[in-house]
């Protein structure tokens, strides 16, 4: 096992489209790294410099304690699981997973003991004897797997490996990877594009956007304190909502107004976001999470201090659990690049709706006793606690500790 | 305006529905008509390499059903008398190494030309295809005079080495076309493997490319066995193959069948075993490259 640092790591391909630009990146000895970002964004590519597979045209990468920038793959001691598991089709499940240590001239009692292991370990044994085109797509996906754990590798690199797998098969192999990692404890470093594969899997995340990195941290404080627009909106499903708002300051302290309602801002806040006060009187970027809303009626108990928002749902998607409630608000949605990139990211659910003028689609998330319908008036409270603000020109996120420094 | 009801089965090809009211029966007793056919000429000249000379020359093959007892081995000893033995081993000598050389640098060609990148790897693919379209004819007189030079003409060798020449464009084409199906990522685990580019290439990709090599190795087979010309011009008579071996038995008022039938019915018999051996990979390699 061991550390892998990327130092301003660039990818520059003929023709010279940047693919990476100066990355840097600490992944720790034995930490589950997840390369979250819409496709493009470079995540692949970094990870592929990783493995040896791709030049690096700048920068340097260290593994362990060895600079490899122009190691080739074999002498580089990490294993890959391929999106499309890459077995080879004319070998056994066996055969596969022994090829890498073969190779290496490993002594054959060793290998049977560590293929055994592997075999074991991811309940293929039974399955040994099989050729690839005799599995499932979840146990290819496990043979996959167990080609990169009987190396026992100094890492861990994973390039989408679960989205060949259909919804409920990926749940369960998330899980399963989560569990291996725990017993491995090997250094990983995973790409995807899903941010709930992101959330669930990462010890940290790394957010990457047109080969820049937007912000490293671990799961939920990217979910509660996102660095700017673009990992605001790319994180977190349904994705936060967004409003171009003014700062005031009235009689009863500070509120934030827009779009016909007014929500006071409470005094923490200021506190906790350090820079705040200097955006009083002006516009500036307001965020609320779906989550952040519920119903006004089912909520009363504890919503004691939450500010109260009437609207009128024009969709609503029942989850079972929870309802997400679409309602319009009369404000033009936020046209920030950030915002715009993030969207084209995430699933369009909402894009099928025609919007009218220059109104914005907002997505409440609700307790699913507040049955609400489609057309029906509905009071929603705001956790006023939990607003996010963003600079509307640089689209950062105010008073977040990463962007006080700049 | 007129107005359509949808009813009835979707539509299908015209021959699809042919065969349905005629009956599959009906259809596959054509097909082996056909196929019978076809195989009447090679029939035929089995019967003529069994018959008495005698009988060939006064009657047709075919009456010799009704008369078992004109049939004998005489014209198959005819033939071993005339050192035709000598013969069919050039045409083996000639034959065996000319496919294993194609294979073998074709393939590793093919491999350079699919996965590993080299400068002016693209055009130097192209110049190779071009070559597909240069006739062996021009070259038999410049090539002569080359192997004059270098002392090879008359020789195996130079048959051997011509027959590679003009089969190896076919041969990396071919192959290069076939490498490129094999997904990247394959290539791509078996170096996180550890293994070698060589290793890359023995072990996963020429195992994978067997139907491809399979039929290529049927193709360049025939074509050498089967090859005249290249012969005519390149080996002198102590290097003969059978081919040639048979053409100096013509004569130019008589047919001297009882020499040739044998002859040209025991050419025939390797390329058929072949064949049918390799078959299953014969019909799969001819679809590879075409539908990815």
């Amino acid at each position: 096992m061991a550390s892998i640092v990327l130092r301003n790591v660039d990818k520059i391909y003929a023709g010279g489209v940047k693919a990476v630009n100066s990355i840097n990146l600490e992944i720790k000895d034995g930490e589950f790294m997840v390369l979250v970002g819409p496709s493009g964004c470079g995540k692949s590519t970094a990870l592929r410099m990783i493995a040896g597979l791709e030049d690096i045209s700048g920068g340097e990468i260290i593994i362990g304690d060895r600079v490899v920038n122009h190691l080739p793959p074999k002498d580089r001691d990490i294993a890959m699981v391929f999106q499309n598991y890459a077995l080879y089709p004319h070998m056994t499940v066996e055969e596969n997973l022994a090829f890498g240590l073969k190779l290496r001239k490993m002594p054959k009692a060793e290998i049977s003991k560590r293929v055994n292991e592997a075999a074991k370990m991811l309940g293929l044994e039974q399955y040994l004897k099989r050729k690839p085109a005799a599995l499932s797509g979840g146990q290819r996906q496990r043979v996959a797997m167990g080609r990169a754990i009987v190396r026992e590798p100094q890492a861990f690199l994973m390039d989408e490996p679960l989205s060949n797998l259909d919804a409920k098969l990926r749940v369960s192999m998330r899980a399963s990877l989560n569990t291996l990692h725990e017993r491995l404890g090997v250094t990983t470093v995973y790409v995807t594009h899903d941010q709930v594969e992101a959330m669930t899997l990462g010890d940290r995340v790394c957010v990457l956007r047109d080969g820049l990195l937007q912000q490293v941290d671990t799961p939920q404080n990217l979910f509660d304190n996102p660095v700017n627009l673009f990992v605001a909106g790319f994180m977190g499903s349904p994705s936060m909502n967004f409003v171009n708002a003014e700062l005031v300051r009235g009689d009863g302290g500070a509120s934030v107004a827009f779009a016909g309602f007014n929500l006071p801002v409470p005094q923490e806040t200021f506190t906790e976001k350090p820079g705040l006060d200097q955006y009083i009187g002006k516009k500036l970027i307001l965020g609320i999470r779906p989550s952040d809303f519920d119903d006004a009626v089912i909520a009363n108990g504890h919503a004691g201090g939450w500010a109260r928002l009437p609207v009128r749902a024009e969709v609503t998607e029942e989850l079972g659990s929870e309802i997400n409630v679409l309602f319009l608000i009369d404000a033009p949605p936020v046209q920030h690049q950030d915002t715009v990139a993030a969207a084209d990211a995430g699933d369009d659910e909402e894009a099928a709706l025609p919007l009218v003028g220059d109104k914005s689609l907002w997505t409440a998330r609700v307790n699913s006793r507040s049955h609400v319908r489609p057309g029906q008036n509905i009071e929603l409270v705001v956790d006023t606690h939990n607003l996010h603000f963003f600079d509307p020109t640089s689209g950062l996120a105010v008073g977040h500790p990463a962007n006080a420094r700049v | 305006m007129t107005t359509s009801t949808i009813a009835g089965a979707p539509r299908r090809g015209v021959l699809s529905r042919v065969t349905d009211r005629i009956g599959g029966g009906v259809i596959q007793a054509l097909m082996v008509l056909i196929g019978v056919f076809w195989l009447v000429p090679t029939l035929g000249l089995f019967v003529v390499s069994i018959r008495e000379e005698a009988a060939n020359n006064s009657t047709g093959w075919w009456t010799a059903f009704t008369k078992p007892a004109e049939f004998t081995l005489k014209s198959y000893g005819d033939l071993l008398a005339t050192g035709f033995t000598s013969s069919f081993w050039n045409t083996v000598a000639i034959t065996v190494p000319a496919t294993i050389l194609v294979i073998g640098i074709a393939a590793m060609a093919a491999y350079a030309f699919a996965w590993m990148d080299f400068p002016g790897r693209d055009p130097l693919f192209l110049v190779v295809v071009g070559l597909l379209v240069v006739p062996i004819q021009i070259a038999l007189i410049p090539i002569a005079k080359l192997y004059g030079a270098l002392g090879i003409f008359g020789s195996i060798a130079g048959v051997v080495l011509f027959h590679v020449a003009f089969g190896l464009p076919f041969a990396i084409f071919l192959l290069r076309n076939f490498f490129v199906g094999i997904p990247a990522s394959l290539l791509e685990a078996a170096r996180m493997d550890g293994a070698s580019e060589w290793r890359i290439f023995s072990t996963v990709v020429f195992p994978l490319a067997k139907p491809a090599i399979a039929s290529l190795g049927i193709f360049q087979f025939l074509w050498v066995w089967n090859d005249l010309l290249v012969a005519l011009v390149f080996a002198d008579s102590d290097n003969q193959p059978m081919t040639k071996a048979l053409q100096s038995q013509m004569r130019q008022f008589g047919t001297n069948i009882d020499i040739l039938a044998p002859g040209a019915f025991l050419s025939l018999i390797i390329p058929l075993v072949l064949f049918f051996a390799f078959q299953r990979y014969f019909v799969q390699g001819m679809m590879a490259g075409s539908v990815k």
